[in-house]
């Protein structure tokens, strides 16, 4: 009796709406310092869409699931949202499996999937799909943003620090590739590579500074940057060694430094509070006053991946699936951070990201002399890609 | 490597050893006395860290330290006399469910208390700087912590052998029914146990602040940590444990040293395979004393009769039917039911009727999993022949292990299983030409005549089916009854000619095959395939649903497979906080049915 039940509350439908549905589904427990201002950000788009209209005399419905952070979770969660909340599109992702899993999944089903947040280049290049659509720059594009600060400095003996999957390692393989390619003389002297949020911080600042560096790159964030900030800070590991760091400049990651915040950094991230172009401070304002918070890197992805999907919409006239990936390819849309081209070619969107450095500003971290870099310019030549993606 | 960063790589360790043991020691206590497998110690740490932080910031961080550590303590007791008092006559390891329920419970406290964001801690006020050894910079905190390490260890040692309480606990740990019998009063000794369990690792967690930020990922990180420093050790054994955390972390500092980092994923549990296999107590254990009256006897599995036969074939009848009446994503829910409810099986075969723990049966369902899609995408097998011969490499894989876990005992046998899952898990991750690394396999999609959900559930149905009777059969066989005769007195089974190690090998290979062929049906239902599929959370898991189900029972880690599937899909779509959710209906459960669900199912005699 009691399994009957069960199926009984398992079959049971939801009543049939008149929205359009955006089926979203990340990892909210895993990675939740990204996940929640991300959430609040496609809230506010969701308001600031329906408020003015809606799409296609349509309000948009936002269903937002959590895909346990793991692909054999998140392919079920997507099954669910794909087959009995029939939503229009798919989105979010966090992590690189989950993202490939889901991507793959969406090829499989014939269902648009705009991978928000995964930066694996896997996504849009080997592995890409008709139906998949990335929108943040991958791990290769913001390697690439650093080159050309790094190329400046000259420095001959580099040492690399980053977690070990994907992201680390396809981060750390751009940029050996690039760097070496500007400037051929230039020597990897020593490899860290701790397993993800679970670095030994202090044997490795030592066995780095062992290898006596010039200059070191780095990919680690959240829990691991942490620690090796405050080791390598104790350590005397930064004093005369300059240091790039991926994605360390995002708000999720730079504030939980504080005062230990190493100065002279060259990150990628997000300095909410300095940019002032129109767009963004439309954005700013509004976020701000929604959640009485300030944005993070997360509020800005989750706000355009809404966007994304309504432009879509509006683009292709219709919910079909297939007039949408038509609509979706070439899509020319403006965000907070400028306006943006989802490339026809990969499926990638030319989205940017700010490079700057760390300074100390009343005992919080902040980027200063920062600028930005347009995606567009970062991305390898056509043929190149085109190699890489075996559609 | 320079003699002066050899110096400063052992200095490394032995700082990492202070950490390490300050944990441990709490969680090989508790377990010594209690034989509680508490998997949310790491929780406790994870707790005391947030605690210290907080209070750091209001009152300085030296006062913080014993205050968080008092009010984790308190905190212990709490849970020892509100939930665990009320299950040790239960079977065991259904203390492992509880405190498993808690870890979920205190990871969204902590979630909802203190917010998504690392915290940060403040330096050690006193020992913020660095000294300089051998003309590096070695941080003050680093010498505070290699000097308390081996103090707390002085501490414990006194109070476990010069005073009386200490000599209760110790009595207790080599023989929990003679101190009994001599009028020890277990209650209070066991809270008292567990209070001080929790009181060091409250402590580990604020010592830490200074070194690592509190974070909500630290409570899994810890406790597998601990759980390996403990077993290395020798259950109970302090001294051991100090020994453990002192070679583990020499091991990790020294091959980040010589630029093996990437060997850090898993040196830990090589260690502790390699331990274990040439001192199966561990380095400084002892074999236990075997339980003379254990809480429960094991009841023998009913044989079924024609009602069960007939409720069987009923609920096949309407789960074959199923299709006509539903919705595609009961499909998808159902088949993954299906596979799990086959993998609680396989684990039940050798938890139950062997008698051997394993906390690495994820490792077989991976094998399958991984072995589908290596034959399907990298040797261009066709889909049918991928998924017979898929479960071939589980069986192997357990086969090869199996031959040294059946050589321990109790949670020794179990934690050998874990390091050889996380070696294999560590293999999946590494060997990128093969295994995709740590993205996985992508593209793993049925045959196109399996490729609707209908079908492919069918299949699934049908294939889980075979897999559970052929399990259930077994153990009504002679070769069952030998399990079974081994399990309960070994030496009475040996005496009459029951081979028990080749009668355990052989469930353990069997046990394995079975996983494999739910790992390869769940591959080809997802598609793709990555290396957390065989990592520590399937398999704790798969315990979960065992004992939520019940050992006892045969139909009733079936049943702990559906309500754990259902209960997670169903959390995770209503709730926000669902992990609390899900925790608090398990610990519901453990105390309202402590023999499981399946145990509503059985006739009452």
């Amino acid at each position: 009796m009691r399994f009957l039940f069960l199926i009984a509350l398992l079959v049971s439908s939801n009543a049939f709406s008149q929205n359009i549905k955006l089926g979203e589904l990340n990892s909210y427990k895993v990675f939740p310092a990204f996940l929640e201002p991300y959430k609040k950000g496609m809230e506010l788009a969701i308001e600031e869409i329906n408020g003015s209209g809606g799409v296609l005399g349509k309000k948009l419905e936002l269903i937002t699931r959590d895909d346990g952070g793991n692909p054999g979770d998140a392919v079920r969660v997507a099954e669910e949202l794909i087959s009995r909340e029939q939503v229009n599109v798919l989105m979010g992702t966090f992590a690189s499996n989950v993202g490939l899993a889901v991507s793959n999944l969406a090829a499989q089903r014939k269902v648009l999937f705009i991978a928000s947040e995964p930066l694996t280049d896997k996504i849009v290049w080997e592995n890409g799909n008709r139906y998949t659509f990335r929108l943040r720059p991958s791990t290769y594009m913001q390697t690439a943003m650093l080159i050309p600060e790094a190329v400046k400095l000259k420095k001959k003996r580099w040492a690399i620090v980053y977690p070990n999957y994907e992201y680390g390692q396809s981060a750390t393989a751009s940029f050996k590739k690039l760097l070496k390619a500007a400037q051929p003389d230039v020597e990897f002297v020593a490899e860290q590579a701790p397993p993800l949020g679970k670095i030994d911080a202090g044997a490795a600042v030592q066995a780095l500074a062992d290898a006596k560096p010039d200059a070191i790159f780095s990919s680690l964030f959240a829990a691991d940057l942490q620690k090796f900030v405050r080791e390598g800070n104790t350590r005397g590991l930064f004093k005369n060694t300059p240091v790039f760091n991926l994605i360390a400049g995002e708000p999720e990651y730079l504030d939980t430094l504080k005062d230990e915040t190493p100065d002279g950094w060259w990150v990628t991230g997000y300095p909410w509070s300095a940019i002032n172009t129109p767009e963004h401070r439309k954005f700013r304002d509004a976020y701000q006053k929604r959640w009485k918070d300030y944005p993070r890197q997360g509020s800005v992805v989750g706000y355009v991946s809404v966007y994304t999907a309504a432009n879509a919409l509006r683009k292709a006239g219709s919910t079909d699936t297939e007039k949408l990936v038509e609509a979706m390819k070439g899509l020319e849309m403006g965000t907070p951070f400028g306006p943006i081209v989802w490339r026809p070619l990969d499926h990638q969107s030319t989205m940017g990201a700010y490079v700057g450095q760390f300074a100390k500003k009343d005992g919080q971290g902040v980027m200063v002399n920062w600028r930005f870099a347009d995606g567009a310019n970062f991305l390898p030549p056509f043929e190149e890609v085109k190699l890489l993606r075996k559609e | 490597m320079s003699w002066p960063s050899v110096l400063i790589q052992f200095l490394n360790g032995l700082a990492g050893a202070s950490s390490l043991f300050l944990v441990a020691a709490g969680l090989s206590l508790i377990f010594g006395v209690t034989r509680i497998v508490n998997f949310a110690h790491g929780s406790l740490y994870m707790l005391g860290m947030y605690l210290a932080v907080w209070l750091a910031q209001r009152i300085g961080f030296w006062p913080a330290v014993p205050i968080a550590a008092a009010i984790v303590c308190a905190f212990g007791a709490l849970v020892e006399v509100a939930v665990l008092r009320r299950i040790y006559k239960a079977p065991e390891l259904l203390q492992l469910l509880a405190t498993f329920a808690l870890l979920l419970l205190i990871k969204d406290f902590a979630l909802w208390a203190w917010g998504p964001e690392d915290l940060l801690g403040p330096r050690a006020p006193g020992f913020r700087g660095a000294v300089e050894i051998a003309g590096a910079a070695f941080p003050e905190y680093d010498l505070l912590l290699i000097v308390l390490g081996p103090a707390v260890l002085a501490f414990l040692y006194f109070i476990l052998r010069k005073t009386r309480y200490g000599i209760l606990i110790r009595a207790a740990t080599e023989d929990r029914e003679m101190a009994a019998a001599l009028g020890v009063d277990q209650r209070r000794l066991f809270t008292g146990v567990f209070a001080l369990g929790a009181l060091l690792a409250g402590l580990g967690g604020a010592l830490q602040i200074p070194r690592e930020p509190a974070s909500l990922g630290v409570d899994l990180t810890v406790i597998s940590d601990a759980f390996v420093v403990v077993v290395v050790g020798g259950l109970g054994s302090i001294p051991g444990a100090f020994v453990a955390a002192l070679l583990i972390a020499q091991a990790k500092a020294f091959c980040i040293g010589l630029g093996y980092s990437k060997a850090t994923l898993v040196v830990e549990f090589v260690v502790m395979a390699v331990v274990l296999v040439a001192r199966p107590w561990g380095l400084l254990g002892q074999a236990q004393v075997a339980a003379r009256n254990p809480g429960l006897r094991q009841a023998s599995f009913e044989i079924p009769r024609k009602k069960f036969f007939i409720g069987a074939a009923m609920l096949l009848a309407v789960l074959a039917l199923i299709p006509l009446a539903s919705s595609e994503y009961t499909m998808v829910l159902l088949t993954d039911v299906m596979v799990f409810a086959l993998f609680a099986a396989s684990l039940h075969f050798i938890l139950g009727p062997a008698g051997l723990y394993s906390f690495g049966h994820a490792a077989y369902f991976g094998l399958g999993a991984y072995a589908a899609g290596i034959f399907l995408l990298q040797a261009k097998l066709p889909m049918e022949l991928a998924l017979a011969l898929a479960p071939l490499a589980a069986g192997l894989g357990a086969l090869l292990f199996g031959w040294f876990c059946v050589r321990l005992s109790g949670v020794y046998s179990a934690m050998l299983t874990l390091a050889f899952a996380q070696i294999a898990w560590s293999a999946a991750f590494q060997w990128d030409s093969l295994t995709g690394g740590s993205n996985g396999l992508v593209g793993i999609w049925p045959a196109p005549w399996l490729a609707s959900k209908t079908a492919y559930y069918l299949l699934t149905l049908a294939l889980c089916t075979a897999g559970i009777a052929f399990l259930w059969k077994t153990i009504h066989s002679p070769f069952g009854y030998a399990l079974r005769a081994g399990r309960d007195s070994p030496l009475r089974a040996e005496a009459v000619g029951i081979d028990v190690r080749a009668m355990q090998w052989a469930a353990f290979t069997i046990a394995g095959l079975a996983a494999g062929v739910a790992g390869a049906l769940y591959a080809f239902s997802k598609g793709s395939i990555s290396p957390d599929a065989m990592g520590i959370q399937r398999s704790v898991d798969g315990l979960v649903m065992v004992m939520l189900g019940g050992i006892q029972t045969l139909s009733g880690p079936l049943w702990g497979a559906a309500l754990f599937t259902w209960l997670q899909d169903a959390a995770a779509r209503n709730i926000d906080y669902w992990r609390a959710a899900t925790g608090a209906v398990i610990l519901a459960l453990v105390l309202v049915l402590p023999n499981g669900i399946g145990s509503l199912f059985q006739s009452r005699k």
